[in-house]
């Protein structure tokens, strides 16, 4: 086992388009990795570029103590579980988890202990002479782990396991990866466009937009202290709600009328003019539900749509946003693969709140949490450096100027 | 809607039945005519079953006769058999092998000059045999390889190379590419990685492709008839032309026929072996699908 260290890595295609662009990531030794962002963000390449099906056009790709830009796949001892799974139909599960110690020529009685002990571990017992089109998809995804868990590899490699698998599935697989990560504690690269993958199983998740790092930290790091408006935009679900927003002193104007903020927030804002304001849904709350007010400020306004979920509701609060922080937004939407229609405020209000559509109601919300974010570089002016991991400086306003990958 | 279940029904076997009835009613009046006696045929008999069927004609081409002439033409068909199978397997296994790589090549591999090596190929399998043989004829009696084996393999992997490099590159390119990846971070080299995984998974059109290479040299019979000119080379189909019997004006059918049973035999035995390998669909359950 070993850690793998990224270097500055960048990749260049012929056409001189940078996939990946001077991206550095340590993952040590036994660590969770989790390489996440929207499509055409590089992390596939980079996942590649670790296993090395793609060359390395400069910096330095360390496993253990070892440089391996130039080594060929088979010679950096990682194991890689493919999207698609990519399992030899000819050969049957026994054969297909056995298969590397088939090519390392380990002993028939070292095979058979080692396919036994995967296969029992990932309840493949009973589907060992099975051909693979003949499995389920999750079984199909448990043989591919077990054809990577049967070799002492270095590190295993994850490139979007998951995609292919029903809702359902995809809860059950993704504990079962968590829980067998931590018990063989081995180092772990996992490539996913899901978020929720990327909290629930990530000991550091790092945030890549158009070839370049965004953040790196913990998923509680990311999802308190979002170093720019991209990862703020793209941890979380439902989204972060922005807002366009002037501070003076410890009041903040927002659509809604003016709410005060903490002192040593509004400080390090102070003289900014016109910024983006960003809430969680969940740090709204209906004014009525609320014991201790203390916390934050109340507004009134109109809500548009309530969608009522049992243990907690979305109220819907459509806004108008001056034109230069709605361009910023927009831009920021198109990034997340979304498309609104609308700026709206997303609220999440207690199950118990009896506001309805077409409400004029008392929203209450935490101010202690807001983030106050640069429109013009997109940058959280509010966040707290200690708690935040590694955020890369100016790295959204770089995206933004790389084209946008195909695809 | 069962009435229109019924009559699909009817018309697809009336369909199949007249299609099988137009394809095999030339066999079986082959296979017929080769019980039929000398007698019979020169009689110009017309009924479809043989009146006295015998085994006249399988013991005469089989040598099994004590007619010391007859037995010299046997050993004759005999030899001319022998070198249809060496000349047709030889250049089966040497066209598949060829082809296998060139075809993987074509599949995985982007170079300059991809394009122009198939419709290169493909020009060259379209190539009317009839203008090659003159040319052939002197520069095979130059060489030194006029009425011999290899005379006859080079020419006809000429046509059979392109034909197996099409099929086999057609098969290639269904095979995702992730599995040689997959095979490759497993700790397969290139070469581990195409035997032990591309070339299973190809196996469908290396059968494919044999079968249909083998059909071809083992009818050919331009070349065969043009290239040889003793039974050292000469193929079943040339050899066939040589029988004439000792009646110019009455041809032995019966032979003729007896014959044309013999050579189908080895093709047919060759079809129904390879048709359990060619199993459609091998590659599914190899990604999500």
């Amino acid at each position: 086992m070993a850690g793998i260290d990224m270097r500055n890595i960048v990749k260049k295609y012929g056409d001189g388009f940078p996939a990946v662009n001077d991206v550095s990531i340590d993952v040590q030794d036994g660590e969770f990795m989790i390489l996440v962002g929207p499509s055409g963000c590089g992390k596939s390449t980079l996942l590649r570029m670790i296993v090395g099906l793609e060359d390395i056009t400069s910096g330095d790709m360390m496993i253990g103590d070892k440089r391996v830009n130039d080594l060929a796949p088979r010679d950096r001892n990682l194991a890689m579980v493919f999207q698609n799974y990519a399992l030899y139909p000819h050969l049957s599960v026994y054969e297909n988890i056995a298969f590397p110690l088939r090519l390392a020529k380990a002993p028939d009685a070292e095979v058979d202990e080692k396919v036994r002990a995967a296969s029992k571990t990932l309840e493949l017992d009973e589907h060992l002479d099975r051909k693979p089109g003949n499995l389920s998809g999750g079984q199909r995804q448990r043989v591919a782990m077990g054809r990577a868990i049967v070799r002492d590899a270095d590190a295993f490699l994850f490139d979007e396991p998951l995609s292919n698998l029903d809702a359902k599935l995809r809860g059950q697989m993704r504990s079962e990866i968590a829980r067998l990560q931590k018990r063989l504690g081995i180092t772990t690269v996992y490539v996913t466009h899901d978020q929720t993958e990327a909290m629930t199983l990530g000991d550091r998740v790092a945030v890549l937009k158009r070839g370049i790092l965004q953040q790196l930290a913990t998923p509680r790091e990311l999802y308190e202290n979002p170093g720019n408006l991209f990862v703020a935009g793209f941890i979380g679900s439902p989204p972060m709600n922005f807002l366009p927003a002037t501070v003076e002193g410890t009041s903040v104007t927002l659509p809604f009328g003016a709410v005060e903020i903490p002192a040593d927030k509004a400080e390090k804002v102070q003289g900014r003019g016109l910024l983006i304001a960003g809430i969680r849904p969940e740090h709204f709350e209906d004014a009525s539900v609320v014991d201790d007010k203390s916390a934050g400020s109340t507004f009134r306004t109109h809500v548009d749509v309530v969608e009522w979920l049992g243990n907690e509701a979305y109220a819907y609060i459509p806004f108008e946003a001056p034109p230069e922080v709605q361009t910023q937004l927009q831009e920021l939407e198109r990034d997340l693969d979304g498309e609104s229609l609308r700026t709206q405020l997303v609220v999440s209000l207690d199950g118990t709140s009896t506001i309805s559509e077409g409400d004029e109601a008392e929203i209450w919300v935490n101010t202690a949490k807001m983030h106050l974010f640069d429109p013009a570089t997109g940058e959280n002016l509010t966040v707290d450096r200690d708690r935040a991991g590694r955020i890369v400086g100016d790295a959204m306003a770089e995206a933004a100027e790389q084209p946008v990958a195909a695809g | 809607m069962a009435t229109t279940d019924t009559k699909t029904k009817v018309g697809t076997g009336v369909g199949f039945v007249a299609i099988l009835v137009w394809c095999l009613l030339p066999i079986a009046w082959i296979v017929s005519l080769s019980f039929k006696t000398v007698d019979e045929t020169n009689a110009g008999s017309a009924q479809f079953l043989p009146k006295d069927a015998s085994l006249d004609n399988y013991k005469a081409l089989l040598g099994l006769t004590d007619d010391p002439v007859s037995d010299a033409a046997a050993s004759d068909f005999g030899q001319a058999l022998l070198n249809s199978l060496v000349v047709s397997l030889v250049a089966t296994v040497l066209s598949v092998l060829f082809a296998t790589l060139a075809a993987y090549a074509i599949a995985r591999l982007e170079f300059r000059g991809k394009r122009l090596v198939l419709s290169l190929a493909l020009a060259i399998a379209m190539f009317p045999v009839v203008s090659l043989v003159g040319p052939l004829f002197d520069m095979w009696r130059t060489f030194g390889l006029f009425n011999t084996w290899p005379g006859l393999i080079i020419p006809y992997m000429t046509f059979t190379l392109p034909l197996a490099i099409w099929t086999l590159s057609a098969f290639f390119r269904e095979i995702p590419w992730e599995m040689e990846q997959a095979a490759q971070v497993d700790g397969a080299t290139s070469w581990q990685a195409f035997r032990k995984v591309i070339v299973p998974l190809a196996a469908p059109g290396v059968f494919t492709a044999a079968i249909l290479t083998f059909f071809f040299a083992w009818n050919e019979f331009v070349l065969a008839i043009s290239l040889t000119s003793t039974q050292k080379a000469r193929t079943v189909p040339a050899q066939m032309s040589y029988f004439v019997g000792p009646d110019p004006f009455n041809p032995p059918y019966g032979q003729l026929a007896t014959a044309s049973v013999i050579v189908t035999v080895p093709i047919i035995v060759i079809v129904l072996l390879f048709q359990r390998k060619i199993v459609a669909g091998l590659t599914s359950g190899a990604v999500k699908g």
